[in-house]
């Protein structure tokens, strides 16, 4: 078995090699390069733990798979950091221009690269670790396919090497959210496909007679995602040999394509998911029964049937046809409760441990994280209102309107999951200090507060100064004035994110420190009266 | 470790009374979690059918349901082009007046015309902000190379005519037959005079505007600017706008006033490039930016309309 995979990966660097040498451009001569010697050293990794790996696999038949999900916590943190950082740079970059290093690392390669960063890297090893979690604990099966979640992991995680390597190097077909070439985008479907397979055969083997929400969140997550990836990314290639592509689809076509694409990746990966995620994180850390098993079989389905069709109000006032327009606006106006309904389900859990908050900064976390998503789910509906959004299209408020969801609800309730997880995984009595959970919770809030405050200031006065016409009927400011006029909101905006990346940082140290076996003596919170430390 | 052992999963149906909120569960457990059996909230319900209703009744109202060939138009006819065109009608219609008069008279009618004017310099200042601040800036204050437009130091004249011309036809743009030409000759490269003429010639210049100079090689360079220079920037360094010549008398300099930089202009000149606006502005944007460009300070007044007033 062992010495079969190293052949397979052994035949994947020669054929890599080749591919490097013939390329008919530097960025994909270097990206089989790096295939290929990835692939070497996994070749060499896998002959040398051959008896090794045979013994591991021997001892624990029976018990669920948890050593993907401990190395899926580490990836989610510093994938995490990484795209936080980079989110700070680029952020400082609006604010200054001259931190701009032509050519690698200006802001429209590191704009792309901060964006995959934080929802694929960080956003979907976060997914990744606790679906693989939550389905073998729900189902009470072991993950279905033995080695495969391996694969599917180390799979991703090259995925995001190649994209990010990609977008330094000028790879892109400038689709947002879905940037990567056609040869990342093949292996992605690869590892994706592998990804469904692992949760449905283990959904398939549960032992449990129904299957719990949380997986059903889970699996129309990857179900829609495959569909979403392989449809917006269907291009032909150049050459076999070069990185370039073209999409299929043209114009205004392309488009609609696109953001269909891209709304959904907001719908199903960014909500689908991580309601999954909150189903069985929140009622676990309150130990409280979930509120309404009705309400999450109705919002489940009407939020799935709905949100696919919200795609085109991102095409508000452009060439696409008026009637597309309609259909994307009403289908976000009836995607209002359906979106609260999950807010309710994970707010009114904690109906009769409401003390916890007191104590608790990790449900602190995850309460925070349902309020953000409630409110971003409110403010998207709204904003896709044609006459709101003639107002909020192609400003700040739209990135403000993102991160209060990214940073707010993806970000905090990935936080919440992963402090709850992470002393389970490496079997610790507790996390090294809830005290420093609290540090994070408030640096997070306040950086979540100034990014979004200061994006909708921002973001309303950019559509103001836009569209000021004067008595005599011609516009008041050019484009360069409401540029200069957003000066100081972008520092508070980097403020924000020096924030929220200060309160990661702590974060990544809290749970080294629990990975260590440590315990920080510390006052219990909330729960004794005694003077602050 | 309980929690590593798969397969310890409960009984089908474990029903019971939550104590807290006196609810029943649904008797399904996973891994310890639990599910009451509350009803939907009303408000949330109903919410939802409202939202449902408003948008049964917005796509009757609007272009909705798409059909083969085209879509439903909405019984209220509405469509996003013909607001749009029916918006920029109404407000050409709101402007139409001053647009016709603006178009059919000459400048210095419209400047002595207060409300006339008052449309021509936002019209002007609003086209400036679009196609002429990526040069001259957005306070119109110019910077290396590019001239600054407040100032009374004009290039090619700075009367409303000078101006519009100027616009019109564009600087050395070279598709436009009527552009405006000048080509200062490259005295060094092309070996009319030596460095040291040029040198001398430098202080002789720095000399017409007061500035610090080096008087023993200033008259001498008194000479070779008035053999070769003065033709086009005049004896005293006035300047010539007809021959776009600029003043070298005054302390406005185009590329800068340091020695260093006038010899560099004097061995081989640069030379400038605006484009001509005609045919891709209508015609009375480009008399509106006339009339804002002469209106922000530096503007001169031509004999005709000094007479007038």
């Amino acid at each position: 078995m062992a010495m079969a995979q190293a052949g397979i990966l052994l035949l994947i660097a020669v054929i890599a090699v080749l591919a490097s040498a013939k390329a008919h451009d530097a960025q994909f001569a270097i990206h089989m390069g790096l295939i290929a010697a990835i692939a070497m050293g996994a070749a060499i990794w896998r002959l040398r733990t051959m008896n090794v790996s045979a013994k591991a696999a021997a001892a624990a038949p029976t018990g669920y798979m948890d050593g993907v999900v401990r190395y899926g916590t580490v990836a989610t943190m510093f994938w995490g950091i990484a795209g936080f950082l980079v989110g700070v740079l680029i952020a400082l970059q609006l604010a200054f221009p001259d931190l701009n290093v032509e050519p690698y690392f200006n802001f429209n390669r590191l704009r792309p690269l901060h964006t995959s960063a934080v929802i694929f890297a960080f956003g979907g090893n976060a997914l990744l670790c606790t679906s693989f979690y939550v389905v073998q604990r729900t189902c009470g099966a072991r993950l279905f396919g033995g080695g495969l979640a391996w694969f599917v992991f180390w799979g991703y995680q090259l995925f995001i090497v190649l994209a990010a390597t990609g977008y330094l190097l000028g790879v892109t077909q400038s689709k947002e959210y879905a940037e990567p070439e056609w040869y990342i985008d093949l292996w992605l479907t690869i590892v994706w496909v592998a990804y469904l397979i692992v949760f449905l055969g283990t959904l398939v083997k549960r032992k449990e007679p129904h299957i719990y929400v949380a997986n059903w969140f889970f699996l129309s997550f990857i179900v829609t995602v495959a569909m979403l990836h392989v449809v917006n990314n269907l291009a032909v290639p150049v050459s076999f040999l070069g990185a370039k592509s073209y999409p299929i689809f043209a114009g205004v076509q392309d488009a609609l394509t696109q953001w269909w694409y891209g709304h959904n990746a907001v719908g199903f990966f960014l909500t689908a998911g991580f309601l999954g995620m909150m189903y069985y994180f929140v009622p676990k850390q309150v130990e409280r029964p979930v509120y309404s098993y009705r309400l999450s079989v109705v919002h489940f389905w009407s939020l799935i049937f709905l949100y696919i069709w919200a795609g085109p109000h991102h095409l508000h006032y452009t060439a696409l046809p008026d009637w597309a327009q309609t259909l994307g606006m009403v289908f976000s106006i009836m995607l209002w409760m359906p979106s609260w309904g999950g807010m309710i389900n994970g707010l009114m859990t904690l109906s009769g441990a409401w003390d916890k908050l007191r104590t608790d900064p990790v449900i602190r976390m995850m309460v925070l994280a349902i309020a953000f998503y409630g409110m971003s789910t409110f403010e998207g509906p709204m904003m896709s209102i044609k006459a709101v959004n003639s107002l909020s299209h192609y400003t700040d408020w739209t990135i403000g309107h993102v991160h209060s969801g990214a940073l707010g609800w993806v970000g905090m309730i990935s936080f919440g999951a992963i402090y709850y997880l992470v002393p389970k995984l490496w079997e610790r009595q507790r996390l090294y200090s809830l005290r420093l959970v609290n540090w994070h919770f408030w640096l997070a809030t306040i950086g979540i507060v100034l990014y979004a405050a200061s994006m909708w200031v921002s973001g309303i006065m950019q559509g103001l100064m836009w569209r000021e016409y004067n008595a005599e009927g011609f516009l008041v400011y050019s484009f360069a004035e409401s540029v200069a006029a957003m000066f100081p909101y972008y520092i508070i905006r980097a403020l924000g994110g020096v924030l929220y990346l200060a309160g990661a940082l702590i974060m990544a140290f809290n749970l080294y420190r629990t990975i260590r076996g440590d315990l920080r003596k510390e006052v219990p919170m909330g729960g004794v009266v005694q003077p602050a430390e | 470790m309980a929690e590593s052992t798969p397969g310890a999963a409960g009984a089908q149906d474990e029903r019971r009374i939550d104590e807290t909120t006196g609810v029943e569960t649904t008797g399904h457990v996973w891994d310890g979690i639990e599910e009451l059996n509350k009803p939907l909230p009303r408000w949330w319900l109903w919410t939802f059918y409202a939202t449902v209703i408003w948008s049964l009744g917005y796509v009757i109202a609007y272009p909705a349901w798409p059909l083969i060939n085209t879509a439903t138009e909405g019984v209220l006819g509405w469509n996003s082009r013909q607001a749009v065109a029916d918006d920029l009608a109404a407000a050409e219609a709101d402007r139409q007046t001053f647009i016709d008069q603006i178009r059919e008279l000459p400048l210095e009618e419209i400047r002595a015309d207060e409300a006339l004017m008052q449309v021509a310099f936002r019209g002007g200042q609003s086209a400036f902000k679009v196609n002429c601040v990526q040069c001259h800036g957005s306070g119109a204050e110019g910077s290396v190379g590019y001239p600054n437009l407040n100032d009374d130091a004009w290039i090619w004249g700075g009367t409303l005519e000078d101006i519009h011309t100027t616009i019109l036809h564009g600087i050395r743009h070279e598709p436009d037959p009527d552009t405006r030409l000048s080509d200062m000759l490259a005295f060094g490269r092309d070996e009319f005079l030596d460095a040291a003429q040029i040198s001398d010639t430098t202080q002789y210049v720095l000399s017409l505007s007061g500035a610090d100079h080096d008087a023993a090689a200033a008259s001498a360079g008194e000479m070779i600017y008035v053999e070769n220079c003065a033709a086009c920037h005049a004896e005293d360094g006035s300047g010539t706008p007809e021959l776009g010549a600029p003043a070298l008398n005054d302390a406005v300099w185009l590329y800068g006033g340091s020695a260093e930089i006038i010899e560099a202009q004097i061995y081989e000149p640069r030379h400038g490039v605006m484009p001509g606006w005609t045919g891709r502005l209508d015609p009375v944007v480009i008399k509106q930016l006339a009339l804002y460009v002469h209106a922000l300070g530096g503007g001169q007044m031509t004999s005709d309309a000094e007479t007038a007033n």
